[in-house]
């Protein structure tokens, strides 16, 4: 839409190395995100899938390579342009991260207050939609302390989108929880990609959900330090592919 | 939403109404964002109606009975902003009795306008406060101190059975966590104890030579601060410093701890959390803190010392002499016997309170603010008590 060009793709990262201190965790990673795609990151435990969500989102800085949200560049911002471009993306963070002493009504309406032009009852207005979206009506006045995880993460994912983001990150939605929860936390991934043709990157290695929602996945291995794969999860299984992906899209349990 | 970029130089959201027989055409241009201003549809309602008399010549235009919404071909993208812009234009429709028409916007728009006038009715009023009078208030006030009072006795008699157990069995002491925290609440205090002890020792010469002068007893200073002192401001500024300092900083921990789920750890595993941890505390402040208070004293009777020199022209000799005449070996020991006390309600309150806090943030933030108020008022409380206690010995 507004973008010069709209067929700038939603993220674009080349020849990103990510560090801690002299240690590499993951190098020459190259990929890009397509605008309104559902994109995994996937891996194994400890293969750098949270250290690359935390060097796309800008909590530590990349050590060598660019990020670019929608051709912009991250780290050539500006303190201004960057604070900007922080309001494109939305992140869901791993346990939700709710403020603790803020109910969830004030929770989504903090990023509108601060960002927005908006009116208290209109803030109201947009804050009880927001919560509809997650099915969390009527949850408005309880504390982050009051609800079980679960909602705690739809709580999370609400204020993310609260100013529309582009860009919406998860850091393992699935984690600790039931099947059916995280099944239906999947379909409000889709759902709101749908709706608002938001892009999702989602951080998982949750099998069921990679195959249920994923347009794409990006594989990430310990050992390589770096991507093993791209592509459709579905095809990636199949015999063909890199024998790690498809090693860890069927558990081990297909090997030739 | 429909494509969402970063892009800000898009024009700014737009939005058009003309009035056609008795329906409102609206069209909708430019880039509609929720963090930029956005048109108010009164506005627009207002300027369509005017325009309509103006060009049709009109006294009274027709009422509109319908709006229609459509996409301008410059629209550059819309989210949140124009579905709230929707869901004013739906209200406004139903308050003047006109039919909306979104047929024209894409469907997620029409759905998101609905959900949102939805729920907003479902906003759901905070219930009521219970009504209270004074008495009910009072009432509940005074069930709060009594229970408040049983927490902290059932607490202590814990407390008092774990020293038992650990006291049969001393191998079952955590040595190594109470040398830790003796070091953190001992060693680490002399600097600030010190600095406190001094100063409080020049400000009590200062005060009681005001008085002693006009007498001419400028020599009973001596007596004054060491007494004062030793019996009393030793201990209890030591008390005051280490309450905020150590048992602040119990609280927090131990509210930490509880609210990464590691006491419940501790529980499963069959250890009690008040022998593991509030043990070694306890223990560590009812050792450093009679240590921490003589060595206030020391620096205080220095600061008296020295400010007895510089204005009294007092020699450090005769000073110290005319201290020991009073300042006895029972002296020192009442004052001693109140560390110990002083020490053990620091550490019991700031781990208490450490316990029961709550699993949040800003529980472990009251744990820490509840633990120091428990700590100085106890303190206070328990000082009255030795007060009178010593009084009544003769001490």
């Amino acid at each position: 839409m507004s973008a010069p060009d709209p067929s700038t793709p939603a993220i674009e990262v080349s020849t990103l190395e990510c560090r801690y201190g002299d240690t590499v965790v993951l190098r020459d990673v190259s990929f890009t995100v397509r605008r309104g795609e559902i994109f995994f990151v996937i891996g194994g435990s400890g293969c750098g899938k949270s250290t690359l969500l935390r060097n796309l989102i800008g909590l530590h800085p990349p050590a060598a390579g660019t990020v670019k949200f929608f051709g912009e560049s991250f780290a050539d911002a500006g303190e201004a342009r960057r604070r900007e471009l922080l309001r494109t993306f939305g992140v869901l963070y791993q346990g939700g991260a709710l403020w603790s002493s803020l109910t969830l009504r004030e929770n989504v309406a903090l990023p509108l207050e601060e960002y927005t032009p908006l009116t208290a009852a209109e803030r109201d207005e947009l804050v009880a939609l927001k919560l509809a979206q997650v099915g969390l009506t009527g949850y408005g006045d309880h504390y982050p302390a009051e609800i079980s995880g679960g909602m705690r993460k739809r709580a999370g994912l609400a204020r993310a989108l609260a100013l529309d983001p582009a860009v919406v990150f998860f850091d393992e939605p699935s984690a600790g929880l039931d099947p059916l929860t995280s099944r239906s936390l999947d379909e409000l991934i889709r759902q709101i990609r749908d709706t608002l043709g938001t892009t999702c990157v989602v951080v998982s290695h949750e099998l069921a959900s990679i195959f249920a929602i994923a347009d794409r996945v990006l594989m990430l291995d310990k050992s390589a330090k770096g991507v093993v794969a791209e592509g459709n999860p579905h095809k990636l299984a199949k015999p063909g592919a890199d024998a790690r992906a498809r090693e860890f899209l069927t558990r081990g349990e297909n090997q030739p | 939403m429909s494509a969402p970029s970063v892009a800000t130089t898009a024009s700014a959201a737009r939005a058009e109404a003309r009035l056609e027989g008795d329906c409102m055409h609206v069209v909708l241009g430019g880039h509609w964002r929720i963090t930029q201003p956005r048109p108010a549809w009164a506005d627009i309602v207002a300027r369509a109606m005017a325009d309509a008399k103006t060009s049709a010549n009109a006294a009274h235009p027709p009422a509109p009975r319908c709006v229609r919404l459509a996409f301008a071909d410059d629209l550059a993208g819309w989210d949140s902003a124009l579905v709230m812009f929707a869901g004013e234009i739906l209200r406004w429709s139903r308050g003047h009795d006109a039919y909306c028409d979104f047929a024209a916007l894409p469907e997620p728009v029409r759905r998101l306008a609905d959900q949102l006038t939805g729920a907003a009715e479902q906003v759901d009023a905070p219930p009521p406060e219970p009504a209270q009078n004074f008495l009910a208030m009072l009432g509940h006030a005074a069930t709060d101190v009594w229970r408040k009072a049983g927490e902290i006795a059932a607490f202590v008699g814990e407390c008092a059975l774990g020293a038992a157990r650990v006291a049969r069995d001393p191998r079952k002491f955590r040595w190594r966590d109470w040398l830790d925290e003796m070091q953190q609440c001992g060693a680490m205090a002399l600097p600030i104890v010190g600095l406190i002890g001094f100063l409080v020792g020049v400000t009590l010469a200062y005060t009681g030579a005001i008085v002693l002068r006009q007498y001419g007893g400028d020599i009973y200073l001596a007596d004054l601060i060491g007494l004062a002192m030793v019996r009393e401001m030793g201990a209890v500024m030591t008390a005051v410093v280490l309450a905020g300092r150590t048992g602040a900083a119990f609280a927090a921990t131990l509210g930490n701890m509880k609210a990464g789920e590691e006491i419940d750890a501790l529980t499963t595993f069959g250890i009690r959390p008040v022998d593991f941890l509030v043990l070694p505390r306890v223990a560590a402040l009812g050792v450093m803190m009679p240590l921490l208070a003589l060595y206030a004293n020391a620096l205080g009777v220095l600061g008296g010392m020295t400010v007895s020199y510089g204005l009294l022209n007092i020699s450090p000799t005769a000073y110290w002499h005319e201290m020991l005449a009073t300042v006895t070996q029972r002296s020192i020991n009442v004052g001693l016997i109140k560390a110990v006390a002083f020490g053990l309600i620091v550490g019991l309150a700031g781990c208490l309170r450490g316990l029961e806090a709550e699993r949040s943030a800003a529980g472990v933030g009251r744990a820490a603010t509840s633990a120091v108020v428990t700590a100085l008022l106890l303190l206070v409380l328990a000082d009255a008590f030795f007060a009178v206690a010593f009084n009544a010995l003769g001490w």
